[in-house]
């Protein structure tokens, strides 16, 4: 006989219960590994009465899921033991921390209550057995057509936004708006983010700074414009125009995404810093004074720019090709000329997605952190604001929190307002009906115009990518010593023989750490992203639009506000979890979910959904139609999904800043150390490393996953 | 023996507002095949997917072999669906495709690829196992899907518009190919189309459905010969409807008068006095000496027959003439007499 998804998932729960670590104890590594004489039965055992009510209720759901018997009944006591028991779980961790009963009205329930940590490995995979035991409850009741796995697994990402996207925001919200006894008060949120550092506007009429809202607001408006006129530009050129090698504007947009963090600051410092190549070059050649400009508002602009272009590009040739030829050569035909048709038709179908574009790179600059931390210099932004309010003298976790939220109300408005106002116009799908026809050529002042922008700017953006490249293997290239060494890749990346292979340089750890961080985290990220998108997709269950709305929102979340969140909620019991690495895998599932759910969400609007349903009529599980339909015609989704969270859990850092601790260091964080103690080559050459690491990676991805095979095949010999 | 007879209570399918199926109860005797007809949109769909376990019912119960499946998943229930569009898995070759339902059920894969060849041997269908389904014909394919159906012995065996993607020529023939197999399997099968011909064909039994609502069920000379309503009578094979006064009932015939012309017919439950509807097939016409005046407006030469639209008192109707009539030119003044043998005309009821 088969098992069953309930035998199964109470077998889980034994584990949970008596096999693993219950408690996480602090500084413990191994936390989430099996020790049976750690576990909640143990502890029980051993006289833990503030455990008792949650086992003896685990016990109960444990023989109901495995009795032999189904059917309506047992769904509803399956379904009731297992929200008891859950209940029962988060209720003693609530009650119970590492001071003892904080709340002595449950005192009958949990008696003698020693104090206790948060939860270990056991504690989380109990949570996760308990979620699924509910969902073969409700399967069993009929709930979910009969399927356990959907069920399970809509319940399980459910719990799952609800603890890493809700719960944090939530209680970040409680931090900024609380007093110390928990009462709400509006005044201390005033007094927190109300003062003039904030909102002040003194740089309108004197030299004074402005505040942090109103720096980030020009920023991200300059940067949007900038950025959105450079992609029309390069997007026009690369489609449009009858440029030679303008297939090559293409490569120029993979860039920002493999591009680590600090990189594109630190070779513009490279360039135009007091001591940069370019200042020095002026001021030995036509006496320009070399001056500290670049820090502030220009130099974060340029890097901003630099870096959001392509994205631009992206979003706009997007829209550009998706309009059909036909209307323009609708418009020829209708004796217009290629000025007419261009300022007419196509200028007005392409509106919209110029401000999609603007829009996109608005709320991109608010969430940038690497570049106004280094080039920022007294120009304040929000995102920089926040991170100094925890990292810096002060420690003031309110005072992050409620410019967190200030951070969050901007960027949220400008994401509700590109979604809504927008809507559907800003992404046009390119359908792949056979739309014949030529493009009208460009009008030839747009023509040069556009030419005259692109190719000056593609030539900078790769004297930055090569500076970064080059500056790795040159003894000081800030100070514009240009003898050729290794010794930056030797402080980083040693390695020596002393009885076994020792990893000397400086770096390792900090690689090691992002590596297994990243392997761990894409394939979950892709596994979340695709299974969230399949039930959006294919499945209708009430809570849809929560779901859907609960992974916008982990995606228009800004990276700093993320980590501020995930530091108020994950700081103490019962899900207290700062300081391990599993945080940082967390932070890095729920943060890139979305791209995967995206890319899943394309890639099934092109699989017949009765290829599903045909599935499961032949007798298949939903769990089973996943891993055998629609994974494999998913190929592609999936492998930009694993692309995507591979690379961004390297190249992330404006959340993870927050998060890393000393034994679980990662690259960028690193890089930011030795970035704020000026050691830019090392910094640079770290880089250079990263973007190997992301190049093999992405194409280790692509040969691991393969393509999928559909068409025709060579057959040989005689057909009947 | 009722061993996988297909029983439907009370089914009701709401989304959201919408009243997809409002209330449909039948059954599907064991070994018999019933057809869903009925026009798009009439919800027959959605009751073939409510019994696949693709959908969920929002009231009402479905029972197989006496057995309540309504909470079980469509992997449970022994229930398989062809679709309309086959659905085959274009990432697996044809006899992996058919072998899919019996390695998920955990037979070992080389037994499963043995009974999936023998399958594809029963529907002729043997040594394309190696290929891939876009590299077959459109019928090929639907064999296949019936294959991979077919392999894993459903109680029931639900077909969702089998034919639709097929060419004309080819229709007959599967249509009988599938007929065939049924009955010489003793399957129990739920069959939907919209098109008459079809279900007539192939049917122990059909259900029209309309607006989510069961018109009518019984027998294919039920349903053509005898209509519970006009909508069944025109769907059942288009029908000009006449009211009818009827003047006698006896012996289960009534007399009824229309204009010029008068019948005698089974009555059907109609009182003398009472009102009554009178649905005349196209061939159910002739043109006589006496009866109904008429002007012949417009005939159309079809090869095997003549259609002709004919203006009478009641309204514009529709008849068809074998192509040896001799017709008068189109506008000449004729009488119209109607043949009372059983599909030709019926009562109408309802009145």
């Amino acid at each position: 006989m088969r098992l069953t998804a309930a035998a199964g998932w109470a077998a889980a729960l034994v584990a949970a219960l008596a096999l693993f670590r219950w408690h996480r104890p602090p500084g413990s590594e191994w936390w989430f590994m099996p020790d049976p004489g750690a576990s909640a039965l143990a502890l029980v055992v051993s006289g833990a009465g503030s455990l008792l009510a949650f086992a003896l209720a685990a016990a109960a759901l444990v023989l109901v899921a495995l009795a032999p018997w189904r059917g309506v009944a047992r769904g509803n006591a399956l379904l009731a033991l297992s929200l008891l028991a859950a209940a029962l779980l988060v209720l003693q961790g609530l009650a119970v921390t590492h001071r003892g009963l904080v709340l002595p009205a449950l005192a009958p329930l949990f008696g003698d209550a020693a104090p206790q940590p948060g939860l270990g490995g056991g504690g989380w995979l109990a949570i996760a057995a308990l979620t699924m035991l509910a969902g073969a409850g409700i399967a069993e009741r009929g709930g979910f057509r009969g399927d356990a796995f959907l069920a399970g697994s809509v319940l399980l990402l459910g719990v799952l936004l609800t603890l890493f996207v809700f719960l944090p925001l939530g209680l970040m919200f409680a931090e900024a708006f609380q007093d110390r006894d928990g009462a709400f008060a509006p005044a201390r949120f005033l007094g927190l983010v109300g003062g003039r550092d904030v909102w002040g506007l003194d740089c309108a009429w004197s030299s004074a700074a402005c505040g942090a809202v109103w720096n980030t607001l020009l920023l991200g408006v300059l940067t949007a414009s900038l950025a959105t006129l450079l992609g029309l530009a390069f997007a026009l050129v690369y489609l449009r125009s009858s440029m030679p090698g303008k297939r090559w504007l293409r490569v120029l947009s993979i860039l920002p995404i493999i591009t680590p963090p600090f990189v594109i600051s630190l070779a513009i410092i490279v360039l135009f810093g007091r001591t940069g190549i370019v200042s020095v070059a002026l001021d030995e050649w036509f006496d320009i004074p070399r001056s500290r400009w670049i820090y502030g508002l220009p130099g974060v602009l340029l890097a901003q720019v630099l870096s959001q272009a392509p994205l631009a590009f992206l979003v706009i040739v997007g829209v550009l090709e998706g309009i059909s030829p036909t209307l323009e050569e609708a418009s020829g035909t209708l004796g217009a000329r290629r000025w007419d048709t261009f300022r007419r038709v196509t200028w007005p179908l392409l509106k919209p997605g110029l401000a999609a574009a603007f829009l996109v790179n608005f709320v991109e600059s608010l969430s940038d952190f690497g570049n106004p931390l280094v080039l920022g210099g007294n120009f304040e932004v929000l995102s920089v604001k926040i991170y100094f309010a925890i990292a810096g003298a002060q420690h003031d976790p309110a005072q992050a929190a409620a410019l967190g939220l200030v951070l969050l109300a901007l960027t949220l408005g400008a994401f509700l307002l590109q979604r809504y106002w927008l809507g559907r116009a800003s992404y046009v799908t390119v359908t792949g009906k056979g739309d014949s026809g030529l493009h009208a050529s460009l009008p030839r002042r747009v023509d040069w115009l556009c030419r005259g922008v692109a190719v000056p700017w593609a030539v900078f953006t790769l004297v930055t990518y090569g500076i970064v490249v080059f500056g790795g293997f040159v003894a000081d290239i800030g100070r514009f010593d240009l003898t050729f060494s290794w010794q930056h890749f030797e402080r980083g990346f040693a390695v020596t023989w002393q009885d076994g292979l020792f990893f000397q340089g400086s770096a390792w750890p900090s690689l090691f750490t992002t590596l297994w961080i990243a392997a761990v985290a894409a394939p979950l990220t892709a596994a979340v992203g695709l299974i969230a998108a399949w039930l959006t997709a294919r499945q209708r269950f009430p809570g849809r639009g929560t779901l859907e709305f609960g992974t916008l929102l982990s995606f228009a979340v800004p990276g700093t506000v993320v980590g501020v969140s995930y530091i108020v909620a994950f700081n103490v019991p019962p899900f207290e979890l700062t300081g391990t690495g599993m945080i940082l895998i967390f932070c890095f599932v729920f943060r890139n979910m979305p791209v995967g759910m995206r890319a899943g969400l394309a890639g099934l609007s092109q699989i017949d959904r009765s290829l599903d349903e045909a599935s499961a009529s032949l007798g298949a599980a939903s769990g089973t139609t996943m891993r055998r339909v629609v994974l494999p015609l998913l190929r592609p989704a999936l492998v930009t999904a694993l692309v995507y969270s591979f690379v961004s859990a390297i190249t992330a850092v404006s959340a993870v800043i927050f998060l890393v601790s000393a034994e679980h260091n990662l690259a960028t964080a690193y890089i930011a150390g030795r970035v704020e103690a000026g050691e830019y080559p090392l910094a640079i050459a770290y880089a250079t490393v990263l973007i190997g690491i992301m190049l093999a990676g992405i194409l280790g991805i692509q040969a691991l996953v393969g393509e999928r095979r559909l068409g025709r095949r060579l057959r040989v010999g005689a057909a009947a | 023996m009722n061993g996988s007879t297909l029983r439907l209570e009370g089914i009701v399918k709401r989304f959201g507002h919408t009243v997809a199926v409002a209330e449909a109860s039948f059954e599907v005797a064991d070994g018999t095949l019933s057809t869903l007809l009925g026009p798009s949109g009439c919800g027959k769909t959605t009751v073939l997917r409510m019994v696949a376990g693709l959908e969920a019912p929002s009231a009402g119960r479905i029972l197989i072999g006496g057995r309540d499946v309504t909470a079980l998943s469509a992997a449970e229930r022994g229930v398989s669906l062809v679709f309309q569009s086959y659905a085959l898995f274009p990432h697996m070759s044809v006899v992996e495709n058919v072998a899919y339902g019996l390695t998920v059920a955990g037979v070992k894969r080389r037994e499963a690829l043995a009974r999936a060849e023998e399958a594809m041997a029963g529907v002729g269908l043997s040594g394309l196992g190696a290929r891939l389904p876009s590299e077959l014909s459109g019928g090929q394919q639907q064999r296949v899907a019936l294959a991979r159906a077919l392999v894993l012995r459903p109680r029931v065996l639900l077909f969702d518009e089998p034919l639709s993607n097929l060419d004309a020529r080819l229709r007959r023939k599967v249509r009988d190919d599938i007929r065939a197999l049924q009955q010489r399997l003793g399957l129990t099968v739920l069959y939907v189309t919209h098109d008459q011909h079809e279900a007539l064909a192939v049917s122990d039994n059909v259900i029209v459905m309309r607006q989510g609502a069961i018109a009518q069920i019984g027998t294919p000379r039920d349903l053509y010969e005898r209509p519970a309503d006009a909508f069944v009578a025109d769907f059942m094979g288009e029908a000009s409807l006449i009211p009818a006064e009827v003047e006698a009932v006896a012996d289960g015939i009534a007399t009824v008068r229309a204009g010029e012309l008068r019948l005698s017919l089974p009555a059907r439950g109609v009182a003398p006095g009472g009102g009554a509807r009178l649905a005349v097939r196209p061939h159910g016409w002739r043109i006589a000496e006496a009866g109904l005046p008429a002007t012949l407006q417009r005939v159309s030469y079809l090869g095997a027959t003549l259609e002709a639209l004919i203006d009478t008192g009641f309204g514009e109707v529709f008849a068809v003439f074998p192509v040896g009539s001799s017709l008068p030119a189109p506008g000449s003044a004729i009488r119209l007499a109607v043949d009372t043998t059983p599909g030709a005309a019926a009562l109408i009821p309802e009145g």
